[in-house]
């Protein structure tokens, strides 16, 4: 059966990846285009990238949203990790299945009911508290964790159902406390699961357009707020820049943590090869 | 044995933690909370569960049941712009005012029934269009050399992580008149006048699936990934040809990954705001769009929050066929 030459699976993976990068591609290629008409070639030029640097208005917002990012991603780690480890670990609490629900339903959630649903949140807390007190940074940092931390928990949960808690019980068992157990032994072992639930909160941080708009205020514009107004009035070349600079990014991004992953896993395996030749 | 398996690199991380650890315990924040907590009579246990739950409670379960309330309350021209619900009516008597009117609004303007009828035709066409390109990329990377399958994996997640935003921009400049598809074809002498493909449907669906398209392959991957091959064998064996296999063998048995992925795919494009807007006609009714409007060009919010109800409502059957889906497919995972 395998050696029937898979014409149609190699047509498929050609079709599918070609469908997935060619716009991609030409829009790095036109990042190029001296030209000011997006789609006429009009000869090679890196003037899209001056400008592009010398605009204050997509920096300023680059750089907050970098920050709620980062700030974002810490904050929905640890919100996560607990979540995950309450869902993998703990049997039964009481209200396990609202619990459940909860972090698995912001991931399903069409973005403009959990926008809305947010700020009339922090529209009723402040005439009650009188906290937060309009809506800015905070505000869209506490919206990201909410929803991001939900994929955390679904990364942090996998991982720890995947693991046996031989180990876990092992310590438990020669008296260490369970703080010191998750220090000690979950987390080192989950820190990879932890790695990939900061960036990937990170990254739909950054790229938000709806949530953000919801529960922001005057002044703090986001990147894909300031990106959004623009190309809504056309496209415009120096929004192929910075799209070709973050594609470069995170492809360089990517390849380093697939060579990362692809040298632990080996590592791994030799350790447990290691580990067999030693048991026998 | 155990004591084995943790080879330098098991002892080089512990160490890390342990360090983690030491500067936890000497931090006086985390021993006065400690401290505090156990006085309490709160446990480790019972915290690790306690503050994502409150957390959960806060910023997901309340802000509901406000966009409940905000739904039967009647608009004012004020700051926020809703009437309270609940009032004290003298006496301490909680009184509770319900008001269908947005609702009833909902039903009599035709706006709401088309809007709603055209985001579910344009996610359900999309849907099927993006199983249709999914399908086979799924089923061809579930079938190449294990060496492969994780590099072709890793290329269709990766455009995943870069802005959705962009990624729809890019669509901008392929599909306007004098873009680069029209420019092409125009070339090649297939047409000469340019096909209006942006700001209609057409741009709509190709969005959805350019965009949803890796959550479309990873459910379908894998489950087409861990199929039992050995079945296909044995058809083979029987005399079956191959494409009778497949409609017969692996087609049913990825029935658990296609629901996945079509949900997973049909549920965003329902309320999806972002593609409609950059991509489709400026009248073109999507529920997601109309929303937006309600809110930001009306400042209508209680009709807005209506409409978010009644999205929300059209959404739990589909929401309640993935988790069927997503539990078929665990229980799967650890026969």
């Amino acid at each position: 059966m395998s050696n029937r030459v898979p014409l149609f699976r190699i047509s498929a993976l050609v079709f599918g990846f070609a469908f997935l990068y060619i716009p991609i591609l030409l829009l790095v290629i036109y990042s190029f285009n001296k030209s000011r008409l997006v789609t006429v070639w009009g000869g090679f030029s890196t003037e899209w990238y001056g400008k592009l640097f010398a605009n204050d208005q997509i920096l300023s917002a680059a750089w907050l949203s970098l920050k709620i990012a980062a700030i974002n991603a810490t904050g929905a780690v640890i919100l996560g990790t607990l979540a995950g480890l309450a869902l993998a670990r703990f049997g039964k609490f009481s209200g396990r299945t609202l619990f459940s629900g909860m972090t698995t339903a912001p991931l399903v959630m069409p973005e403009v009911i959990t926008g809305l649903s947010l700020l009339v949140l922090f529209v009723a807390m402040e005439q009650f508290f009188g906290w937060p007190q309009g809506r800015g940074v905070t505000t869209i940092t506490i919206a990201h964790m909410t929803l991001t931390m939900a994929y955390v928990t679904v990364i942090v949960q996998s991982r720890l159902s995947t693991l046996d808690d031989s180990l876990e019980e092992a310590a438990m068992d020669l008296g260490a406390r369970p703080a010191k157990i998750f220090f000690l032994i979950t987390l080192p072992i989950i820190a990879p699961a932890l790695v990939s639930g900061w960036l990937l909160a990170f990254t739909i941080s950054l790229d938000d357009l709806v949530i953000a708009s919801f529960v922001s205020g005057p002044g703090s514009s986001t990147l894909p707020m300031v990106i959004f107004s623009k190309v809504r009035l056309g496209v415009s070349p120096d929004i192929n820049a910075l799209a070709s600079i973050m594609v470069l990014l995170v492809t360089v991004g990517v390849v380093i943590a697939g060579f990362l992953m692809h040298a632990q896993e080996k590592r791994r395996q030799r350790d447990m090869q290691m580990a067999a030749a030693g048991g026998k | 044995m155990i004591a084995k398996a943790e080879s330098p690199s098991g002892q080089r991380h512990s160490a890390g933690a342990q360090l983690i650890l030491r500067v936890l315990q000497q931090f006086p924040p985390y021993r006065w909370t400690q401290a505090r907590l156990l006085r309490w009579g709160v446990r480790g246990r019972t915290a690790v569960i306690a503050i994502p739950y409150f957390w959960l409670l806060l910023f997901f379960l309340v802000p509901f049941i406000i966009v409940l309330k905000i739904a039967f309350s009647e608009t004012q021209i004020a700051s926020p712009p809703y009437q309270p619900l609940f009032q004290w009516a003298g006496d301490k008597v909680l009184e509770i005012k319900l008001n269908l009117g947005n609702f009833m609004f909902l039903f009599e303007d035709n706006l709401y029934w088309k809007a709603y009828l055209n985001s579910m035709k344009v996610a359900f066409i999309s849907t099927l269009l993006c199983l249709l390109v999914g399908y086979p990329l799924a089923y061809a990377i579930a079938r190449s050399r294990s060496t492969w399958r994780n590099v072709l994996l890793m290329m269709v997640i990766l455009p995943f992580w870069t802005s959705f935003l962009l990624r729809v921009y890019a669509w901008i400049g392929l599909l306007k008149n004098n873009g680069f598809i029209n420019n092409f074809l125009m070339w090649l002498g297939v047409i000469d006048q340019p096909i209006v493909m942006l700001q209609t449907d057409f741009a709509i669906y190709v969005g959805i699936v350019y965009s949803y398209l890796p959550f479309m392959i990873l459910p379908l991957y894998s489950n087409l990934e861990k199929m039992d091959l050995t079945l296909l064998e044995a058809a083979a064996d029987l005399g079956s040809r191959p494409f009778k296999s497949f409609l017969t063998i692996t087609l049913p048995l990825s029935m658990p990954g296609i629901i996945a992925g079509s949900m997973l795919v049909f549920i965003p494009a329902v309320g999806e705001f972002v593609i409609p807007a950059l991509l489709g006609a400026p009248d073109s009714l999507m529920i997601g769009k109309v929303l937006w409007t309600e809110f930001f060009s009306n400042r209508d919010w209680p009709v807005a929050s209506a409409v978010a109800i009644a999205l929300l409502l059209l959404l739990v059957i589909p929401i309640v066929l993935l988790q069927r889906a997503q539990s078929a497919e665990a229980r799967g995972a650890h026969r």
